[in-house]
């Protein structure tokens, strides 16, 4: 196991109790398992801090997300998870008075670079949210629709990526013979799996999944589950979830989060059978949180 | 959730206790038995074992319902199956403390014979694994668990001076053969369940500490 390098005056080592540490505003080292430390890097997130306007809701975050991989964020609510996704494709930069230190780097380019085009740095990522959010067009102009955007009009083109981005989805065969139909007619998890489709239409270089799951019934969860766990080793995921057998059956990793800080951060089977620490496992096995 | 989960993982300690105090007990009758040559102790012995096979079925039930309809994960997850396999332990241990029984009411039924003192010293150290690793899957204590482990080792060397007392003494006296038979063969017993207890040591370890030691050397 190591643990990230931080300024030794500012964590408390070896922690009594880091929860407690942490409740009463102190930092302590993030236990992130050797595992992660030896994939190749999609993101990196450095010493990433966070204000939204006096409140700290992000403390020196370090964490590299596994290129190919599923990596799960988890924690209560209010950890920091959503605010931490949502920095990665900059859409914090659209909320009042939030204000960052550190920096992400996608494919080694810094997202936070004053010189970065955040329209072309969003064009790199792929985002879902937690309610499905279809255009109000044809199923297979949501799908085309960065495609679109970006001047292609060749129908061979669209028509190709439509089916490879659906079948990715699987959602192929249940709308290949409607596909100029409206796509607010499909279900809810249908939408869902339309937005994912939608998102790799572009081929993102990783793909931000904000709890996908969380306004579905549990067919289409199984359904969206499933799919994630597909997507793993063609795409990069980042994925924010609030439940937490979801987060152990379509994660590679999981980072455990709690009140702006990361704590605990491997591989989702050492996670979820033998934490190093015992405060993971007191959120992992329900007794707090 | 979180408090159903937790009730559930005391009830299941609860039993898997019951479970272990009246394995203490049936192997602690079966010595005393067999040093007493008291076959009506014995008798009691094999009678009582099929309450212990009745709670070992019950114990199972209960992991599997709990497996299916809470889900653990980490350290209860690692509880229930540490539960699942020391209570198919206790339930051998049994067996073997009903077989030594067995062993007993014959040699108490056949001509006198000495037992080697070996065979004491044996069952009063495996009597104390016993006693220690139940004690230890009751405080999840991995410390004691190891000690356990360690003492394996003294059991199998008794066991095999008993082996060789018997070839000779069969050689000796070859009259005596029944019951030196019958005395190898409890010795055999009192090894297994000194192994028995060893292999719940083994899994005290894990449900502590996470981590899989059988087939390891005791460090």
């Amino acid at each position: 196991m190591q643990t990230q390098t931080e300024p030794a005056n500012r964590v408390v080592d070896p922690p009594a109790d880091r929860l407690l540490a942490v409740a009463a505003g102190g930092e302590v080292a993030a236990e992130v398992h050797e595992a992660v430390l030896r994939e190749t890097p999609v993101l990196e997130i450095d010493r990433f801090n966070l204000w939204y306007g006096a409140k700290q809701a992000l403390h020196r975050i370090t964490m590299p997300v596994p290129h190919g991989k599923v990596t799960a964020l988890v924690g209560p609510s209010g950890c920091g998870k959503s605010t931490l996704l949502r920095s990665v494709n900059r859409l914090n930069d659209l909320v009042q008075n939030v204000r960052i230190t550190g920096d992400m780097r996608l494919s080694g380019d810094s997202i936070y670079d004053p010189r970065m085009d955040v329209i072309e740095l969003r064009k790199r990522m792929g985002m879902v949210f937690q309610k499905p959010n279809p255009f109000p067009m044809s199923i297979y102009e949501n799908v085309v629709y960065s495609l679109r955007i970006d001047g292609e009009n060749s129908r061979a083109v669209l028509d190709e990526v439509c089916e490879l981005s659906l079948r990715g989805a699987a959602l192929w065969d249940e709308v290949k013979d409607r596909l100029h139909d409206s796509a607010l007619g499909l279900s809810g998890g249908q939408q869902q799996r339309l937005c994912i489709a939608r998102a790799i239409a572009a081929e993102p270089e990783v793909l931000l999944l904000d709890e996908p799951c969380s306004a579905l019934d549990p067919i289409a969860t199984g359904k969206v589950e499933d799919l994630i766990q597909e997507l793993r080793g063609r795409y990069s995921v980042l994925i924010v979830t609030h439940n937490m057998q979801q987060a152990s059956r379509t994660s590679d990793y999981t980072a455990f989060m709690y009140l702006g800080r990361l704590i605990e951060y491997g591989p989702t089977t050492e996670i979820f059978t033998k934490p190093v620490l015992r405060e993971t496992e007191a959120y992992v096995t329900g007794r707090f949180g | 959730m979180t408090k159903h989960i937790e009730r559930q993982i005391e009830q299941l300690k609860e039993r898997i206790l019951r479970v272990g105090t009246l394995v203490e007990e049936a192997i602690s009758k079966s010595i005393t038995a067999l040093i007493n040559r008291d076959a009506h102790l014995a008798q009691r012995v094999m009678a009582n074992d099929e309450e212990i096979d009745r709670m070992e079925v019950e114990v199972e039930e209960e992991c599997l319902k709990v497996l299916a309809l809470y889900q653990p994960v980490a350290a209860d997850l690692r509880f229930v199956v540490a539960v699942l396999k020391i209570n198919n332990d206790l339930e051998r241990m049994g067996d073997l403390a009903k077989n030594i029984a067995k062993r007993v009411a014959q040699l108490a039924a056949g001509k006198p014979c000495e037992l080697p003192q070996e065979i004491r010293t044996m069952a009063m150290k495996t009597q104390e694994m016993v006693k220690q690793c139940l004690d230890a899957v009751v405080n999840g204590d991995p410390t004691l668990a190891r000690q356990v482990r360690e003492e394996d080792d003294a059991v199998d060397m008794d066991r095999q001076k008993i082996r060789r007392r018997v070839l000779q003494g069969i050689k000796d006296d070859p009259e005596d053969v029944e019951n030196l038979l019958r005395i190898n063969s409890v010795s055999k017993h009192i090894e297994r369940i000194a192994d028995m207890a060893t292999n719940i040591a083994e899994d005290v370890i894990y449900m502590a500490e996470g981590e899989i030691v059988r087939h390891r050397a005791s460090e």
